[in-house]
């Protein structure tokens, strides 16, 4: 077990790197979710009390937004230079691949949601930092449920062509549990919780996330088979 | 006539006698109207729909296990049929929703989660299309049969998770015997005319692998 959490470290560690000596990817996505935020804003007009009320899904559909995108680039930089060939000589269990770039796309997403709750916290007005306790536990188990199962297709869709479009096609619906679940537990919790409806959204959450993460730990050497 | 035609005739003749008694020897529901009678076939194609996506299930995991062609074949059959019986669900559904609950279609779970596994299963069969090996493209679509599988619970269960317009199943208790009986003999015969499309959808597929695997000008 030692050896698959050195092996999956090490590949965090190598896309920590490399993604951090070329930050251009980061900025973009930045970016991209900043226009998105704003596209919400011109879409749904200037309406503070609707803005407030959609905030959640608008936030959540932000992230999945902007994540597919970097999801994509999950295992397109390996291919692009020869790298998942390599990956797969190395000895020991392949499943460290998938745990460490699942690990990579979770740095990734929380450092994007960082910026992300902030900026629409302001833009749409909403009081996040008043149940920032439970929103952290939302975010962490909507984000660990979006990246294991986009981790794992974006692995899938790599060698495909039109992989671009193929990745949403198969990734959306497998989300709306995850959505579902990340949005109504903020909502929830963005309102005070008056129906205590909060706690059966995260029982949903939590459980779609095990039940995926097992089944996608489980299968993903036969994804990476030549 | 071999058993295979049998088959054939025999769903065919089981559903033109369920819709003989369904459309015209039961008498209307009291309440429904003669719209009700669209659930004789409703509630049988979305089962049909069910059946189908474990088979996509089953045969994925049969492919994974043993690696063997004809598995990947039966589950892309079953797939197939498991699209067209979603759509066919869907459309039925709409049309009794109309004039039953007032309207073409409500954001309630049930129906929500079954529109889903439209594109989910789409997606299976794209990314078949655009896989040219055949050991890759059963690998690949073996996969994702198996995870798209997870939403199919998820769908049945929904209308016991969250009340909503869509009701839960009937049980015998809850019909009058009658009714019963037309909706038994529906899920036997669609069960059955399922069975026959798929095993011929099947012999289809193993002639497309075989002409696609002798390669161009050959064949």
């Amino acid at each position: 077990m030692s050896g698959l959490a050195r092996r999956a470290a090490a590949i965090l560690w190598k896309d920590i790197l490399s993604e951090t000596r070329a930050r251009q990817g980061f900025t973009a996505m930045l970016s991209f979710a900043a226009l998105v935020l704003f596209m919400f804003g011109f879409a749904i007009g200037v309406d503070n009390d609707l803005l407030e009320r959609l905030a959640g899904g608008l936030l959540w559909v932000a992230i999945i937004f902007t994540g597919t995108l970097s999801l994509g680039r999950t295992f397109q930089n390996e291919e692009l230079a020869g790298g998942t060939r390599l990956l797969r000589l190395y000895p020991g269990d392949p499943r460290a691949i998938y745990l460490g770039k699942l690990a990579g796309n979770l740095v990734v997403l929380a450092a994007l949601e960082i910026v992300l709750f902030p900026a629409a916290a302001i833009l749409y007005r909403v009081d996040f930092a008043a149940q920032a306790g439970p929103l952290l536990l939302v975010a962490a188990l909507g984000t660990f449920g979006f990246s294991v199962i986009g981790t794992f297709f974006s692995a899938l869709t790599v060698h495909l062509r039109a992989r671009e479009l193929l990745l949403p096609l198969l990734l959306f619906p497998a989300l709306v549990p995850v959505v579902l679940g990340s949005v109504g537990a903020t909502d929830a919790f963005l309102a005070g919780d008056p129906l205590g409806r909060a706690g059966g959204w995260l029982r949903l959450l939590a459980s779609y996330d095990v039940i995926l993460f097992v089944v996608c730990v489980w299968i993903f050497p036969v994804v990476l088979e030549e | 006539m071999n058993k295979l035609t049998m088959l054939g005739w025999l769903a065919i003749t089981l559903i033109a006698a369920g819709s003989v008694l369904g459309l015209a020897v039961l008498p209307a529901d009291a309440l429904q109207g003669e719209v009700q009678r669209l659930l004789y076939v409703h509630v049988p194609v979305a089962w049909v729909m069910m059946l189908a996506f474990f088979v996509v299930f089953l045969m994925s995991i049969l492919y994974l296990v043993q690696r063997q062609l004809k598995w990947d074949l039966l589950a892309v059959s079953a797939a197939e049929l498991g699209v067209l019986a979603a759509v066919l669900t869907l459309i039925l559904g709409t049309l009794w929703g109309r004039p039953t609950w007032g309207i073409w279609w409500a954001w309630d779970p049930r129906i929500t989660t079954t529109a889903l596994l439209v594109p989910i299963y789409a997606g299976y069969l794209v990314v078949r299309s655009m896989t040219e090996d055949p050991e890759r493209r059963a690998r690949w679509a073996s996969v994702i049969g198996l995870i798209a599988f997870v939403q199919v619970p998820i769908m049945y269960l929904s209308v016991f998770w969250w009340r909503s317009l869509h009701q839960p199943p009937s049980s015998p208790q809850s019909m009058w015997s009658a009714y019963g009986l037309v909706m038994l003999l529906g899920f036997v015969a669609y069960t059955l005319a399922f069975a026959y499309l798929w095993l011929r959808r099947y012999r289809l597929a193993t002639t497309e692998l075989e002409l696609e695997l002798s390669g161009p000008g050959e064949g």
